[in-house]
Protein backbone atom coordinates (compact mmCIF):
# COMPACT_ATOMS: atom_id res chain seq x y z
CA UNK A 1 0.00 0.00 0.00
CA UNK A 2 2.80 2.50 1.31
CA UNK A 3 4.52 1.92 -2.42
CA UNK A 4 1.45 2.73 -3.94
CA UNK A 5 1.49 6.13 -2.51
CA UNK A 6 4.93 6.27 -3.26
CA UNK A 7 4.46 5.50 -6.74
CA UNK A 8 2.16 7.86 -7.10
CA UNK A 9 4.00 10.19 -5.46
CA UNK A 10 6.69 9.77 -7.75
CA UNK A 11 4.33 10.15 -10.81
CA UNK A 12 3.01 13.63 -9.52
CA UNK A 13 6.09 15.03 -9.07
CA UNK A 14 7.19 16.12 -12.38
CA UNK A 15 3.63 17.78 -13.22
CA UNK A 16 3.62 19.93 -10.52
CA UNK A 17 6.66 21.00 -10.99
CA UNK A 18 5.61 22.12 -14.57
CA UNK A 19 2.48 23.67 -12.82
CA UNK A 20 5.11 25.78 -10.62
CA UNK A 21 6.92 26.74 -12.93
CA UNK A 22 4.30 27.73 -15.44
CA UNK A 23 2.16 29.84 -12.99
CA UNK A 24 5.46 31.74 -11.84
CA UNK A 25 6.22 32.51 -15.72
CA UNK A 26 2.88 33.18 -16.38
CA UNK A 27 2.94 36.00 -13.28
CA UNK A 28 6.24 37.42 -14.50
CA UNK A 29 5.66 37.86 -17.90
CA UNK A 30 1.92 39.02 -16.81
CA UNK A 31 0.68 39.38 -20.44
CA UNK A 32 -1.87 36.58 -21.12
CA UNK A 33 -1.63 36.82 -24.97
CA UNK A 34 2.12 35.23 -24.07
CA UNK A 35 1.43 33.23 -21.22
CA UNK A 36 -1.88 32.53 -19.54
CA UNK A 37 -1.79 31.84 -15.78
CA UNK A 38 -2.94 27.86 -15.41
CA UNK A 39 -6.00 29.26 -13.13
CA UNK A 40 -7.32 31.06 -16.73
CA UNK A 41 -6.96 27.94 -18.05
CA UNK A 42 -8.17 25.72 -15.74
CA UNK A 43 -11.54 28.00 -15.53
CA UNK A 44 -12.66 27.47 -18.75
CA UNK A 45 -11.77 23.55 -18.74
CA UNK A 46 -13.61 23.70 -15.94
CA UNK A 47 -16.54 24.72 -17.68
CA UNK A 48 -16.62 22.61 -20.42
CA UNK A 49 -20.40 23.84 -21.94
CA UNK A 50 -20.02 27.37 -21.49
CA UNK A 51 -19.91 29.36 -25.29
CA UNK A 52 -16.30 30.33 -25.96
CA UNK A 53 -15.39 32.93 -28.41
CA UNK A 54 -18.80 33.02 -30.07
CA UNK A 55 -17.67 29.08 -31.09
CA UNK A 56 -20.29 26.99 -29.07
CA UNK A 57 -18.66 24.98 -25.91
CA UNK A 58 -15.38 23.06 -25.36
CA UNK A 59 -17.58 19.88 -24.84
CA UNK A 60 -19.76 20.36 -28.14
CA UNK A 61 -16.12 21.17 -29.98
CA UNK A 62 -15.01 17.95 -29.04
CA UNK A 63 -17.57 15.91 -29.92
CA UNK A 64 -17.79 17.30 -33.22
CA UNK A 65 -14.19 16.62 -33.64
CA UNK A 66 -14.71 12.81 -32.20
CA UNK A 67 -17.06 12.40 -34.97
CA UNK A 68 -14.39 13.09 -37.56
CA UNK A 69 -11.64 11.53 -36.38
CA UNK A 70 -14.49 8.35 -35.97
CA UNK A 71 -15.32 8.69 -39.19
CA UNK A 72 -12.01 8.84 -40.97
CA UNK A 73 -10.64 5.75 -38.30
CA UNK A 74 -13.23 3.49 -39.19
CA UNK A 75 -12.95 3.79 -43.12
CA UNK A 76 -9.17 3.27 -42.59
CA UNK A 77 -9.70 -0.15 -40.00
CA UNK A 78 -12.06 -0.98 -42.76
CA UNK A 79 -9.60 -0.77 -45.61
CA UNK A 80 -6.21 -1.81 -43.71
CA UNK A 81 -7.01 -4.86 -41.91
CA UNK A 82 -8.45 -6.80 -44.47
CA UNK A 83 -5.47 -5.75 -46.84
CA UNK A 84 -3.14 -6.44 -44.65
CA UNK A 85 -4.24 -9.66 -44.07
CA UNK A 86 -3.98 -10.51 -47.64
CA UNK A 87 -0.75 -9.09 -47.67
CA UNK A 88 0.58 -10.77 -45.41
CA UNK A 89 -0.71 -14.51 -46.04
CA UNK A 90 -0.62 -14.34 -49.77
CA UNK A 91 3.00 -13.58 -51.27
CA UNK A 92 1.66 -12.78 -54.38
CA UNK A 93 -0.62 -9.64 -53.13
CA UNK A 94 1.94 -8.55 -50.99
CA UNK A 95 4.33 -8.42 -54.31
CA UNK A 96 1.44 -6.61 -55.84
CA UNK A 97 0.28 -4.06 -53.21
CA UNK A 98 3.55 -3.37 -51.31
CA UNK A 99 5.75 -1.06 -53.32
CA UNK A 100 2.45 0.48 -54.47
CA UNK A 101 1.28 1.34 -51.57
CA UNK A 102 4.82 1.90 -50.05
CA UNK A 103 5.20 5.23 -52.43
CA UNK A 104 2.51 7.06 -50.60
CA UNK A 105 3.64 6.13 -47.28
CA UNK A 106 6.30 8.84 -46.58
CA UNK A 107 3.67 11.71 -48.05
CA UNK A 108 2.76 13.54 -44.52
CA UNK A 109 -1.07 14.19 -44.53
CA UNK A 110 -0.93 17.61 -44.45
CA UNK A 111 0.85 17.33 -47.91
CA UNK A 112 -2.86 16.22 -49.16
CA UNK A 113 -4.42 19.28 -48.31
CA UNK A 114 -4.49 21.21 -51.54
CA UNK A 115 -5.37 17.89 -53.68
CA UNK A 116 -7.85 16.85 -51.71
CA UNK A 117 -9.20 20.22 -51.64
CA UNK A 118 -9.56 19.92 -55.06
CA UNK A 119 -11.23 16.88 -55.32
CA UNK A 120 -13.94 17.27 -52.74
CA UNK A 121 -14.08 21.03 -52.08
CA UNK A 122 -16.42 21.67 -48.64
CA UNK A 123 -19.03 18.53 -50.03
CA UNK A 124 -19.60 17.03 -46.86
CA UNK A 125 -21.21 13.75 -45.84
CA UNK A 126 -24.58 15.47 -45.91
CA UNK A 127 -24.35 16.35 -49.48
CA UNK A 128 -23.84 12.51 -49.93
CA UNK A 129 -27.05 11.37 -48.03
CA UNK A 130 -29.05 14.74 -50.00
CA UNK A 131 -30.20 15.77 -45.99
CA UNK A 132 -30.27 19.89 -46.44
CA UNK A 133 -31.26 20.70 -42.82
CA UNK A 134 -31.94 19.49 -39.10
CA UNK A 135 -29.54 18.50 -36.33
CA UNK A 136 -28.30 15.51 -38.43
CA UNK A 137 -27.37 18.26 -41.32
CA UNK A 138 -25.47 20.04 -38.65
CA UNK A 139 -23.30 16.99 -37.68
CA UNK A 140 -23.51 15.54 -41.64
CA UNK A 141 -22.15 18.75 -42.80
CA UNK A 142 -19.59 18.47 -40.45
CA UNK A 143 -18.23 15.59 -41.69
CA UNK A 144 -16.13 17.57 -44.71
CA UNK A 145 -15.09 14.80 -46.69
CA UNK A 146 -11.19 16.56 -47.44
CA UNK A 147 -10.87 16.14 -43.33
CA UNK A 148 -11.85 12.77 -43.22
CA UNK A 149 -9.56 11.66 -45.74
CA UNK A 150 -6.87 13.65 -43.81
CA UNK A 151 -7.47 11.77 -41.00
CA UNK A 152 -8.10 8.22 -42.99
CA UNK A 153 -4.40 8.76 -43.97
CA UNK A 154 -2.69 9.20 -40.97
CA UNK A 155 -4.46 6.18 -39.56
CA UNK A 156 -4.32 3.65 -42.40
CA UNK A 157 -0.37 3.14 -42.55
CA UNK A 158 -0.24 1.95 -39.27
CA UNK A 159 -2.84 -0.16 -38.90
CA UNK A 160 -1.70 -1.81 -42.39
CA UNK A 161 1.48 -2.48 -41.52
CA UNK A 162 0.65 -4.14 -38.14
CA UNK A 163 -1.84 -6.26 -39.83
CA UNK A 164 0.68 -7.64 -42.45
CA UNK A 165 3.59 -7.96 -39.60
CA UNK A 166 0.91 -9.37 -37.55
CA UNK A 167 0.24 -12.45 -40.39
CA UNK A 168 3.38 -12.52 -41.51
CA UNK A 169 4.95 -13.34 -37.99
CA UNK A 170 1.91 -16.17 -36.93
CA UNK A 171 4.59 -19.32 -36.04
CA UNK A 172 4.61 -21.63 -38.55
CA UNK A 173 4.53 -24.56 -36.57
CA UNK A 174 0.81 -23.83 -35.05
CA UNK A 175 -0.21 -23.88 -38.71
CA UNK A 176 1.13 -27.05 -39.37
CA UNK A 177 -0.15 -28.59 -36.34
CA UNK A 178 -3.26 -27.27 -37.98
CA UNK A 179 -3.39 -28.88 -41.13
CA UNK A 180 -1.97 -32.06 -39.96
CA UNK A 181 -5.14 -31.95 -37.45
CA UNK A 182 -6.98 -32.25 -40.45
CA UNK A 183 -7.80 -28.01 -40.59
CA UNK A 184 -8.75 -27.32 -44.18
CA UNK A 185 -7.88 -23.53 -45.75
CA UNK A 186 -10.89 -21.83 -44.06
CA UNK A 187 -10.54 -23.52 -41.11
CA UNK A 188 -6.15 -22.24 -40.97
CA UNK A 189 -7.06 -18.82 -41.74
CA UNK A 190 -9.66 -18.18 -39.79
CA UNK A 191 -9.46 -20.08 -36.48
CA UNK A 192 -5.33 -19.80 -36.35
CA UNK A 193 -4.31 -17.07 -38.64
CA UNK A 194 -6.29 -14.15 -38.01
CA UNK A 195 -6.58 -15.20 -33.78
CA UNK A 196 -2.80 -15.34 -33.82
CA UNK A 197 -2.26 -12.00 -35.86
CA UNK A 198 -5.21 -10.58 -33.63
CA UNK A 199 -2.92 -9.01 -30.69
CA UNK A 200 -0.91 -6.99 -33.60
CA UNK A 201 -3.88 -5.82 -35.19
CA UNK A 202 -5.21 -3.80 -32.48
CA UNK A 203 -2.15 -3.18 -31.43
CA UNK A 204 -2.12 -1.19 -34.94
CA UNK A 205 -5.36 0.16 -34.06
CA UNK A 206 -4.02 1.77 -31.38
CA UNK A 207 -1.55 3.61 -32.60
CA UNK A 208 -3.47 4.32 -35.86
CA UNK A 209 -6.24 5.80 -33.61
CA UNK A 210 -3.52 8.12 -31.97
CA UNK A 211 -2.46 9.04 -35.30
CA UNK A 212 -5.54 10.00 -36.53
CA UNK A 213 -6.69 12.26 -33.33
CA UNK A 214 -3.14 14.00 -34.39
CA UNK A 215 -4.28 14.61 -37.80
CA UNK A 216 -7.42 16.38 -36.34
CA UNK A 217 -5.63 19.80 -36.04
CA UNK A 218 -4.71 19.76 -39.42
CA UNK A 219 -7.64 18.35 -40.96
CA UNK A 220 -9.45 21.34 -38.78
CA UNK A 221 -7.83 24.00 -40.38
CA UNK A 222 -8.98 23.08 -43.52
CA UNK A 223 -11.43 25.33 -45.45
CA UNK A 224 -14.87 24.79 -44.74
CA UNK A 225 -14.26 24.01 -41.46
CA UNK A 226 -16.47 26.66 -38.54
CA UNK A 227 -16.02 23.81 -36.00
CA UNK A 228 -13.94 21.38 -33.86
CA UNK A 229 -10.79 21.63 -31.10
CA UNK A 230 -8.97 22.24 -34.10
CA UNK A 231 -10.40 24.94 -35.35
CA UNK A 232 -11.16 26.57 -32.44
CA UNK A 233 -7.55 26.41 -31.49
CA UNK A 234 -6.64 28.18 -34.80
CA UNK A 235 -9.25 30.61 -34.06
CA UNK A 236 -9.00 31.45 -30.96
CA UNK A 237 -5.20 32.13 -32.39
CA UNK A 238 -6.12 34.55 -34.72
CA UNK A 239 -7.95 36.39 -31.93
CA UNK A 240 -5.37 36.50 -29.24
CA UNK A 241 -6.82 34.37 -26.85
CA UNK A 242 -3.88 32.14 -25.91
CA UNK A 243 -6.17 30.52 -22.80
CA UNK A 244 -8.78 29.16 -25.44
CA UNK A 245 -6.01 27.64 -27.47
CA UNK A 246 -3.84 25.46 -24.15
CA UNK A 247 -7.62 24.65 -22.91
CA UNK A 248 -7.93 23.09 -26.48
CA UNK A 249 -4.33 21.76 -26.57
CA UNK A 250 -5.53 19.94 -23.00
CA UNK A 251 -8.17 18.72 -23.87
CA UNK A 252 -6.92 17.09 -27.30
CA UNK A 253 -4.42 15.41 -24.58
CA UNK A 254 -6.77 14.09 -22.49
CA UNK A 255 -8.69 13.04 -24.60
CA UNK A 256 -6.09 11.13 -26.84
CA UNK A 257 -4.48 9.11 -24.01
CA UNK A 258 -8.27 8.46 -22.72
CA UNK A 259 -8.46 6.85 -25.94
CA UNK A 260 -4.98 5.05 -25.51
CA UNK A 261 -6.31 3.59 -22.43
CA UNK A 262 -9.35 2.16 -23.42
CA UNK A 263 -7.48 0.32 -25.83
CA UNK A 264 -4.63 -0.56 -23.50
CA UNK A 265 -7.21 -2.11 -21.04
CA UNK A 266 -8.92 -4.00 -23.72
CA UNK A 267 -5.60 -5.77 -25.11
CA UNK A 268 -4.60 -6.16 -21.48
CA UNK A 269 -8.10 -8.49 -21.14
CA UNK A 270 -7.72 -10.22 -24.34
CA UNK A 271 -4.32 -10.87 -24.84
CA UNK A 272 -2.81 -11.37 -21.61
CA UNK A 273 -1.80 -14.95 -23.43
CA UNK A 274 0.47 -13.39 -25.58
CA UNK A 275 2.33 -11.37 -22.78
CA UNK A 276 2.90 -14.25 -20.63
CA UNK A 277 3.72 -16.66 -23.42
CA UNK A 278 7.41 -15.23 -22.98
CA UNK B 1 4.34 -61.52 -41.65
CA UNK B 2 3.85 -58.47 -40.42
CA UNK B 3 2.15 -55.79 -43.01
CA UNK B 4 3.58 -52.33 -43.42
CA UNK B 5 1.74 -49.41 -42.68
CA UNK B 6 3.69 -46.55 -43.83
CA UNK B 7 6.07 -47.90 -46.66
CA UNK B 8 9.13 -45.68 -47.91
CA UNK B 9 10.49 -46.28 -51.40
CA UNK B 10 12.90 -44.41 -52.98
CA UNK B 11 12.71 -41.31 -51.51
CA UNK B 12 14.73 -38.27 -52.33
CA UNK B 13 14.34 -34.71 -51.35
CA UNK B 14 16.37 -32.15 -53.02
CA UNK B 15 16.19 -28.57 -51.40
CA UNK B 16 16.51 -25.12 -53.65
CA UNK B 17 18.58 -22.69 -51.98
CA UNK B 18 17.88 -18.71 -52.82
CA UNK B 19 20.76 -18.57 -54.75
CA UNK B 20 19.84 -21.32 -56.56
CA UNK B 21 21.79 -24.54 -55.56
CA UNK B 22 20.52 -27.75 -55.16
CA UNK B 23 20.91 -29.94 -51.67
CA UNK B 24 19.62 -32.68 -50.83
CA UNK B 25 18.45 -33.28 -48.25
CA UNK B 26 17.48 -37.10 -48.51
CA UNK B 27 18.67 -39.53 -50.69
CA UNK B 28 17.69 -43.41 -51.89
CA UNK B 29 15.68 -43.77 -48.58
CA UNK B 30 13.89 -47.58 -48.38
CA UNK B 31 11.77 -48.26 -45.24
CA UNK B 32 9.09 -50.39 -44.37
CA UNK B 33 7.21 -49.71 -40.59
CA UNK B 34 4.85 -51.90 -39.51
CA UNK B 35 1.58 -51.85 -38.18
CA UNK B 36 2.28 -51.01 -33.83
CA UNK B 37 5.63 -50.74 -34.09
CA UNK B 38 7.44 -48.11 -32.41
CA UNK B 39 10.36 -46.90 -34.48
CA UNK B 40 12.59 -44.06 -33.27
CA UNK B 41 14.93 -42.21 -35.66
CA UNK B 42 18.09 -41.18 -35.18
CA UNK B 43 20.91 -39.46 -36.87
CA UNK B 44 23.44 -36.72 -36.84
CA UNK B 45 21.95 -33.25 -36.94
CA UNK B 46 20.73 -32.05 -40.31
CA UNK B 47 20.48 -35.07 -41.66
CA UNK B 48 17.17 -34.87 -43.23
CA UNK B 49 15.39 -36.55 -40.04
CA UNK B 50 12.38 -33.78 -39.51
CA UNK B 51 12.10 -34.09 -43.24
CA UNK B 52 11.14 -37.40 -43.43
CA UNK B 53 8.81 -36.97 -40.78
CA UNK B 54 7.39 -34.27 -42.52
CA UNK B 55 6.92 -35.51 -45.79
CA UNK B 56 5.28 -38.63 -43.86
CA UNK B 57 3.02 -35.79 -42.26
CA UNK B 58 1.92 -34.63 -45.69
CA UNK B 59 3.14 -31.01 -44.71
CA UNK B 60 5.88 -31.54 -47.12
CA UNK B 61 6.29 -33.33 -51.06
CA UNK B 62 9.29 -36.10 -51.93
CA UNK B 63 11.08 -35.14 -54.81
CA UNK B 64 11.27 -37.94 -56.44
CA UNK B 65 10.03 -41.95 -54.82
CA UNK B 66 7.10 -43.24 -52.90
CA UNK B 67 5.76 -42.55 -49.44
CA UNK B 68 1.91 -44.14 -48.49
CA UNK B 69 -0.12 -44.95 -45.92
CA UNK B 70 -1.53 -48.49 -46.67
CA UNK B 71 -1.04 -48.16 -50.13
CA UNK B 72 -1.68 -44.67 -50.77
CA UNK B 73 0.81 -42.14 -51.60
CA UNK B 74 0.66 -39.26 -49.35
CA UNK B 75 0.62 -35.97 -50.46
CA UNK B 76 -1.57 -33.61 -48.26
CA UNK B 77 -2.21 -34.08 -44.23
CA UNK B 78 -4.61 -36.64 -43.15
CA UNK B 79 -6.58 -36.99 -39.84
CA UNK B 80 -4.95 -40.70 -39.85
CA UNK B 81 -1.28 -39.87 -39.54
CA UNK B 82 -0.96 -37.33 -36.33
CA UNK B 83 2.11 -35.38 -35.36
CA UNK B 84 3.94 -33.97 -32.54
CA UNK B 85 6.36 -31.15 -32.75
CA UNK B 86 9.08 -30.33 -30.85
CA UNK B 87 8.17 -26.82 -30.24
CA UNK B 88 5.42 -25.99 -28.26
CA UNK B 89 2.10 -25.97 -30.70
CA UNK B 90 -0.50 -25.25 -28.64
CA UNK B 91 -2.86 -22.35 -29.12
CA UNK B 92 -1.72 -19.94 -27.03
CA UNK B 93 -5.21 -18.41 -27.05
CA UNK B 94 -7.26 -21.50 -25.95
CA UNK B 95 -7.72 -23.19 -23.29
CA UNK B 96 -6.08 -26.72 -22.96
CA UNK B 97 -9.22 -28.50 -23.31
CA UNK B 98 -9.96 -26.27 -26.59
CA UNK B 99 -6.72 -27.35 -27.79
CA UNK B 100 -7.04 -31.16 -27.65
CA UNK B 101 -10.33 -30.88 -28.85
CA UNK B 102 -9.30 -28.44 -32.13
CA UNK B 103 -9.32 -31.84 -34.30
CA UNK B 104 -12.39 -32.84 -33.80
CA UNK B 105 -13.64 -29.05 -34.15
CA UNK B 106 -11.97 -29.32 -37.71
CA UNK B 107 -13.66 -32.31 -38.22
CA UNK B 108 -17.22 -30.23 -37.21
CA UNK B 109 -18.30 -32.76 -34.62
CA UNK B 110 -20.65 -31.78 -31.62
CA UNK B 111 -19.23 -29.49 -28.82
CA UNK B 112 -20.60 -32.10 -26.44
CA UNK B 113 -18.96 -35.05 -28.28
CA UNK B 114 -15.90 -32.85 -28.55
CA UNK B 115 -15.85 -32.25 -24.60
CA UNK B 116 -16.41 -36.05 -23.86
CA UNK B 117 -13.61 -36.83 -26.22
CA UNK B 118 -11.15 -34.29 -25.04
CA UNK B 119 -11.90 -35.23 -21.36
CA UNK B 120 -11.03 -38.69 -21.97
CA UNK B 121 -7.97 -37.74 -23.61
CA UNK B 122 -6.88 -35.06 -21.17
CA UNK B 123 -7.38 -37.85 -18.45
CA UNK B 124 -4.95 -40.12 -20.07
CA UNK B 125 -1.97 -37.70 -20.05
CA UNK B 126 -3.23 -37.02 -16.33
CA UNK B 127 -4.11 -33.34 -16.90
CA UNK B 128 -7.83 -33.22 -16.61
CA UNK B 129 -7.03 -30.69 -13.55
CA UNK B 130 -6.05 -28.57 -16.09
CA UNK B 131 -8.83 -28.14 -18.57
CA UNK B 132 -9.40 -24.82 -18.32
CA UNK B 133 -6.10 -23.67 -18.20
CA UNK B 134 -4.19 -21.91 -20.78
CA UNK B 135 -1.06 -23.05 -22.14
CA UNK B 136 1.19 -20.65 -20.62
CA UNK B 137 -0.03 -21.70 -17.47
CA UNK B 138 1.73 -25.18 -17.82
CA UNK B 139 5.23 -26.07 -17.56
CA UNK B 140 7.03 -27.39 -20.94
CA UNK B 141 6.27 -31.48 -19.96
CA UNK B 142 2.85 -30.41 -19.50
CA UNK B 143 2.36 -28.65 -22.62
CA UNK B 144 3.87 -31.69 -24.59
CA UNK B 145 1.46 -33.87 -22.87
CA UNK B 146 -1.54 -31.99 -24.01
CA UNK B 147 -0.05 -31.66 -27.39
CA UNK B 148 0.04 -35.79 -27.06
CA UNK B 149 -3.22 -35.89 -26.19
CA UNK B 150 -4.00 -33.36 -28.93
CA UNK B 151 -2.83 -35.72 -31.67
CA UNK B 152 -4.20 -38.77 -30.43
CA UNK B 153 -7.72 -37.19 -29.59
CA UNK B 154 -7.91 -37.32 -33.31
CA UNK B 155 -7.69 -40.74 -33.59
CA UNK B 156 -4.69 -41.20 -35.94
CA UNK B 157 -3.27 -44.36 -36.72
CA UNK B 158 0.04 -43.63 -36.93
CA UNK B 159 1.64 -40.83 -34.54
CA UNK B 160 4.71 -38.89 -35.69
CA UNK B 161 6.85 -37.23 -33.17
CA UNK B 162 9.77 -34.70 -33.99
CA UNK B 163 11.77 -34.53 -30.43
CA UNK B 164 8.96 -34.32 -28.64
CA UNK B 165 10.56 -33.82 -25.39
CA UNK B 166 14.01 -32.56 -26.89
CA UNK B 167 12.77 -29.07 -24.91
CA UNK B 168 12.62 -30.84 -21.52
CA UNK B 169 14.93 -31.66 -18.55
CA UNK B 170 16.32 -34.59 -18.44
CA UNK B 171 14.31 -35.58 -15.54
CA UNK B 172 10.73 -35.23 -16.90
CA UNK B 173 12.04 -36.05 -20.09
CA UNK B 174 12.43 -39.77 -18.40
CA UNK B 175 9.45 -39.24 -17.08
CA UNK B 176 7.46 -38.36 -20.18
CA UNK B 177 9.34 -41.28 -22.15
CA UNK B 178 7.64 -43.91 -19.44
CA UNK B 179 3.97 -42.34 -20.10
CA UNK B 180 4.82 -42.26 -23.70
CA UNK B 181 5.30 -46.02 -23.35
CA UNK B 182 2.11 -46.51 -21.06
CA UNK B 183 -0.28 -44.83 -23.12
CA UNK B 184 1.28 -46.57 -26.71
CA UNK B 185 0.45 -49.89 -24.13
CA UNK B 186 -3.00 -48.60 -23.88
CA UNK B 187 -4.34 -47.58 -27.50
CA UNK B 188 -1.82 -49.49 -29.85
CA UNK B 189 -0.76 -47.24 -32.56
CA UNK B 190 2.28 -46.85 -34.55
CA UNK B 191 4.72 -44.33 -33.15
CA UNK B 192 7.47 -42.78 -35.16
CA UNK B 193 10.01 -41.14 -33.20
CA UNK B 194 12.64 -39.10 -34.31
CA UNK B 195 15.22 -38.13 -31.34
CA UNK B 196 18.75 -36.82 -30.88
CA UNK B 197 19.21 -39.05 -28.25
CA UNK B 198 20.41 -42.46 -28.57
CA UNK B 199 19.25 -43.55 -24.72
CA UNK B 200 15.88 -42.35 -25.72
CA UNK B 201 16.02 -44.59 -28.89
CA UNK B 202 17.22 -47.70 -27.15
CA UNK B 203 14.81 -46.95 -24.28
CA UNK B 204 11.40 -46.51 -26.41
CA UNK B 205 12.08 -48.19 -29.55
CA UNK B 206 11.23 -51.96 -31.54
CA UNK B 207 13.06 -50.73 -34.40
CA UNK B 208 15.73 -47.83 -34.25
CA UNK B 209 16.52 -46.74 -38.01
CA UNK B 210 20.04 -45.03 -37.92
CA UNK B 211 20.74 -42.47 -40.65
CA UNK B 212 23.88 -41.59 -42.61
CA UNK B 213 24.44 -37.58 -42.56
CA UNK B 214 23.69 -35.30 -45.25
CA UNK B 215 21.83 -36.88 -47.88
CA UNK B 216 20.04 -38.92 -45.28
CA UNK B 217 19.65 -42.49 -45.77
CA UNK B 218 19.10 -45.39 -43.69
CA UNK B 219 22.65 -46.50 -42.31
CA UNK B 220 21.46 -49.34 -40.05
CA UNK B 221 18.42 -50.70 -38.77
CA UNK B 222 18.66 -52.11 -35.15
CA UNK B 223 15.94 -54.33 -33.04
CA UNK B 224 15.76 -53.92 -30.11
CA UNK B 225 14.85 -57.08 -28.27
CA UNK B 226 14.43 -56.20 -24.70
CA UNK B 227 11.14 -56.47 -22.77
CA UNK B 228 9.80 -53.35 -21.14
CA UNK B 229 9.85 -51.58 -18.75
CA UNK B 230 13.54 -51.44 -19.95
CA UNK B 231 16.11 -52.01 -17.25
CA UNK B 232 19.09 -48.93 -18.32
CA UNK B 233 21.70 -51.17 -16.36
CA UNK B 234 20.67 -54.04 -18.77
CA UNK B 235 24.50 -54.85 -20.67
CA UNK B 236 22.68 -55.13 -23.91
CA UNK B 237 21.19 -51.82 -23.10
CA UNK B 238 25.03 -50.29 -22.90
CA UNK B 239 26.21 -52.23 -25.64
CA UNK B 240 23.69 -51.23 -28.06
CA UNK B 241 24.13 -47.91 -26.98
CA UNK B 242 27.79 -47.93 -27.74
CA UNK B 243 27.07 -49.58 -31.01
CA UNK B 244 25.17 -47.02 -32.14
CA UNK B 245 27.22 -44.19 -30.83
CA UNK B 246 30.12 -45.50 -32.72
CA UNK B 247 28.21 -45.27 -35.80
CA UNK B 248 26.85 -41.46 -34.98
CA UNK B 249 30.38 -40.61 -34.48
CA UNK B 250 31.49 -42.25 -38.17
CA UNK B 251 28.45 -40.25 -39.93
CA UNK B 252 30.10 -36.86 -38.39
CA UNK B 253 33.59 -37.71 -39.05
CA UNK B 254 32.06 -38.26 -43.16
CA UNK B 255 30.07 -34.97 -43.01
CA UNK B 256 33.02 -32.67 -42.08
Amino acid sequence: MSKKIANICMMLILPLLFLITWSHLAKSVNNTVILPSPAMVLQLLSHPLDNLISMGSLANNIFISLLRVLAGYLLAVLLAIPLGILMGYYAKMFQLFNAFVGLFRPIPPLAWVPLVLAWFGISSFATLAGVERGTLYIYLNNLKFSMVFIIFIGAFYPVLTSAIYGVKTVKKTLIDSARVLGASGSDVFFKILIPAAKPSIVNGMRIGLGVAWMCLVSAEMLPGSLSGVGYMITHAYTIARTDVVIAGMISIAVVGALMDMLFKVFEERKFKWQRLMR
Amino acid sequence: MPEPIITINQLNKIYHTEQGNEIKAIENFNFDINVNNFVCIVGPSGCGKSTLLRIIAGLDSASSGFVSYQGQAICKPSRDIGMVFQEYSLLPWQTVINNVALGLEFAKQSKQKRMEVAVSYLKMVGLEDYARAYPFELSGGMQQRVAIARALANNPQVLLMDEPFGALDAHTRILMQKELLTIWGENMKTIVFVTHSVDEAIYLADTVIVMSSRPGGVKEVINVNMSRPRDRANPIYGQLSSQILLMLEEEVAKAK
